[in-house]
């Protein structure tokens, strides 16, 4: 075993978990004789190697951002918030909704609107979650999933039955929406090789500003980590578990709407029905715990998360290898990162202390939060 | 008798966890039909060196006979077959068993496919009469008192057949008269020529109940000693290391005006039912209240209610003539409360946040420490470096987990957060849980500075050597209620026991 600070085993531990995961992707390929070098490298070059990819690659981390961060904030409060996907989507829908209702609104109004509406949508739809936690204890996990059906099938029977038809091309597909809401840039996009690459990434990177200043910075936030750390000695220090679980859950869900309206007014420009929960919610949730929770970590994982969808796309074309197997690369990749506590095992962290670990052999000290925490979750 | 045959020989006995030598060195010898006190503080390895004797760890290095035969105990099952039982200070029953279904848990006598309820509630009856625990077998665990369940606790090991028996902290739990009989049950065990070991901090018990007595101190053995040859004073240094001051310096009381009044409190418990049972008492400036009692009776509630932690169904609270009843807990703090919880790890500290963090956790939202919401941590962490320094937390720097210090700095850093707010009543709660005599000395003698200030301070404990030292007045807590007042200089344990059990003063027994 190696003997490493607590810091530098948190870098090296995702480090690890990327390469595993890579190393058996490779040893995958060569099972079904494909060259994992060729692979690879098609891999990087099509992701990374052209301003278009480069573009692409950008505009795919841009939601993943927003709701890896969604997902942080909850699990700095100790709660598995699994219903990014539904707010996501909830914020999609919202956005180019006021977007295409208002098509003669200024810029300078519609789009702060849009985006803001976006922001909210998401935060109700969390916010009902946290609520039913705080006010009747209800297990976030399983209304976070049931939000999500609730939210999928929602947004079909708004598209099919209560959007105007004005607004739709047909039940499944919404118009293309005007310049006045789009977060798309024309010298961005044609700078970057005419990719999809848009405003989002500036409102990505800003989030993750307010993200590390909110929790790092605020009472809010420290208020927030308290209680999701320990929630008996937050009440204990005259904290609010209520609040402060309603407002995660609020900030939260708030995030994850904005993956969806850079994915809406941003890559897509409409919203079509989805048959799935979305994507961006599982990644999203991925990112986060491959980025330990910090916002350096969760734009850096976001980034190598899109590089593997952007170039996943690329080794199919250049390097023949069916999506099929690209998808397995990928899933051990994340199924590495899914398992750092193994990894983890790996290190022994040092301890900083000059005490001896005198409590350990104590039958008295019976107190166990780490334990209380596993069972909120 | 004849006593000379060693039924256990422990030998140079190491156990190393990670670097940490939690027993370096160790040597034990247990001789047949007698009771041999292990006694050392928190941490010196007593629970460890138990643990290895009944299989729940191997040892690093050193050897173990069990009656002259060198053995290896790899697993509690080849512990019990050795004839060796363990009864441990948390018990292990199920609350809805009946004690019979209780004692053959996981040792069923079988006939058929069948559970053989008849021939071990017969065996169990047998045992129960032989060693005078008066068990009744039919009744359910939950309804019977703690030291019934210890006696459980003592038949299920006798039920396994076991002839070397060790007791973990066994009177932790139990009232003056329960003591005393359980130093007869198990000094009557020992006569029927099981040898016992009986894992302890308390020196009158040592005096009272065992024939040798084994001391370790920081995982060393210090030597051991026949109990009639050796004084409590030397007991006590030997365990600690250095010469201790066993009777705390305390001046008389300079009693003030009244700081806590609390009138006819009742408070209803999580299953809804009265564990409060409209409770009054008065403390007030420079004096310390002491409630003693039994675990269970009332004290959680009491606490929770002073510290608007649980909501007050009907009397009234009030803190320096101010009403308090069902305020929330950060205005009880502001209105001049301090708390020490009894459960350190739980409701005082965030064992993952840093020590500045955790001495920041009652001032983080207020000028100077913030401002407008964000957080001044240059402040927070000038400040945390002066209670350190202040408070003697021992520790490398503040920005350190709190969960990497030891429990007695654990407690100290508690101590600093709610001293620091200079509140004019201090709640401790079990201040000293857990701690080891260097650690119980400062935080009394803290306790003592502050009344010194004028503080009013309400101290609940389950030790009666605690709230006897450091009392002007004690009230005892029976079932929800106070069973009488006592002054610690005209009272005895045996006085306070009775009314620990609910016979009140005079002679007057309880309705």
């Amino acid at each position: 075993m190696l003997k490493v600070t607590p810091k530098t085993k948190k870098i090296l531990v995702p480090l690890i978990s990327i390469f595993a995961g890579f190393l058996v992707g490779a040893l995958i390929m060569l099972i079904w004789s494909y060259n994992p070098f060729e692979a690879y490298s098609s891999m990087f070059s099509s992701a990374l190697g052209n301003m278009n990819g480069i573009g692409e690659t950008i505009r795919e981390a841009t939601p993943l951002i927003f709701t890896a961060i969604g997902f942080a904030i909850a699990s700095s409060a100790g709660f598995f918030n699994i219903g990014l996907p539904g707010q996501a989507q909830a914020g999609w829908l919202t956005s180019i909704w006021i977007v295409l209702a208002n098509p003669n609104m200024p810029k300078v109004i519609l789009l702060p609107l849009a985006v803001i509406a976006g922001a909210l949508a998401g935060a109700v739809v969390a916010g009902v979650a946290g609520w039913l936690r705080a006010q009747f204890g209800t297990n976030e996990v399983i209304t976070t999933i049931m939000l999500n059906y609730i939210v999928l099938y929602s947004c079909q029977y708004l598209m099919q039955q209560v959007m105007s038809s004005k607004l739709r091309i047909d039940t499944d597909t919404t118009k293309t929406i005007t310049a006045n809401g789009s977060l798309k840039i024309d010298w961005l996009s044609s700078m970057f090789g005419d990719s999809r690459i848009n405003a989002g990434i500036f409102l990505a990177l800003i989030g993750v500003f307010i993200y590390w200043y909110l929790m790092k910075k605020t009472t809010t936030g420290f208020e927030i980590r308290s209680v999701g750390a320990n929630p008996y000695a937050s009440r204990y220090a005259g904290m609010s578990t209520k609040k402060n679980i309603i407002y995660s859950m609020l900030l939260s869900g708030g995030f994850a709407g904005l993956g969806g309206v850079v994915q809406g007014l941003g890559t897509y420009q409409n919203y079509f029905t989805q048959t799935t929960s979305l994507d961006i919610g599982w990644d999203g949730l991925s990112v986060a715990l491959l980025g330990g929770g910090t916002a350096i970590g969760i734009l850096l994982a976001a980034i190598l998360f899109s590089i593997l969808k952007i170039g996943g796309l690329g080794m199919q074309t250049i390097a023949g290898i069916p999506y099929e197997i690209v998808s397995i690369v990928i899933a051990a990749i994340i199924f590495f990162v899914a398992i750092q506590y193994v990894i983890g095992l790996l290190f022994k962290t040092r301890k900083a202390s000059v005490e001896e670990p005198e409590q350990k052999t104590d039958g008295t000290n019976t107190a166990n939060t780490t334990s209380t925490e596993g069972g909120q979750r | 008798m004849e006593n000379t045959t060693n039924v256990i020989e422990m030998k140079h006995i190491v156990k190393d966890f990670n670097g940490f030598k939690a027993n370096n060195d160790i040597n034990l010898t247990l001789r047949k039909g007698e009771i041999l006190a292990l006694l050392g503080e928190n941490g010196a390895g007593k629970s460890t060196l138990m643990s290895i004797l009944s299989g729940l760890l191997m040892p690093t290095s050193g050897e173990i006979d069990v009656r002259g035969q060198e053995v290896e105990i790899k697993n509690p099952t080849v512990a019990k077959n050795l004839g060796i039982g363990m009864v441990h200070q948390h018990f292990m029953l199920m609350e809805s068993f009946t004690v019979l279904e209780n004692i053959i848990l996981g040792h069923e006598t079988i006939k058929g496919p069948k559970l053989d309820f008849k021939k071990a509630q017969q065996q169990i009856e047998e045992l129960s009469q032989r060693y005078n625990l008066n068990i009744d077998p039919k009744k359910k665990v939950s309804e019977i008192t703690v030291a019934q369940q210890q006696r459980v606790e003592i038949l299920k090991v006798l039920y396994r057949g076991a002839d070397i028996m060790i007791f973990d902290e066994p009177t932790a739990v139990l009232t003056p008269q329960e003591i005393t009989e359980f130093i007869q049950i198990i000094k009557e065990l020992a006569k029927e020529g099981k040898s016992i070991i009986l894992i302890t901090h308390k020196l009158e018990e040592i005096k009272r109940a065992a024939d040798r007595v084994t001391v370790i101190r920081a995982g060393k053995s210090v030597g051991t000693f026949d109990v009639s040859g050796v004084t409590n004073n030397r007991l006590a240094e030997l365990m600690v290391g250095r010469h201790v001051n066993m009777k705390l310096d305390k001046p008389s009381a300079e009693v003030g005006k009244t700081t806590l009044k609390v009138s006819d409190l009742k408070v209803k418990n999580k299953q809804g039912i009265l564990a409060l049972k409209g409770l009054s008492f008065a403390l007030r400036a420079g004096e310390i209240l002491g409630v003693a009692g039994i675990d269970g009776n009332g004290q959680d509630e009491l606490v929770r209610a002073l510290t608007g932690m649980q909501h007050v169904d009907s009397g009234k609270i009030s803190i320096n003539d101010e009403d308090m009843t069902n305020q929330k807990v950060r205005k009880i703090t502001e209105k001049g409360v301090s708390y020490i919880p009894s459960d350190r790890q739980k409701y005082g500290l965030i064992l993952p946040f840093s020590i500045s963090d955790n001495l920041a956790l009652q001032n983080y939202y207020h000028q100077p420490y913030s401002s407008h919401h964000v957080m001044h941590y240059d402040l927070i962490h000038q400040h945390a470096d002066e209670l350190i320094t202040k408070f003697d937390i021992r520790t490398t720097g503040s920005s350190l987990p709190v969960s990497d210090l030891s429990g007695g700095n654990q407690q100290k850093v508690i101590i600093a957060r709610e001293l620091d707010l200079d509140s004019d009543l201090i709640i401790a709660f079990q201040p000293t849980r857990g701690l080891d005599v260097g650690a119980i000395e400062y935080i009394h003698q803290q306790l003592l500075l502050e009344r010194a200030k004028g503080k009013a301070i309400l101290l609940i404990s389950y030790e009666l050597d605690e709230i006897m030292q450091l009392s002007d007045r004690i009230i005892v807590l029976h079932d929800g209620d106070i069973s009488g007042e006592v002054k610690p200089e005209e009272t005895s344990d045996e006085e306070l026991g009775l009314l620990m059990t609910g016979i009140k003063k005079e002679g007057n027994a309880l309705a």
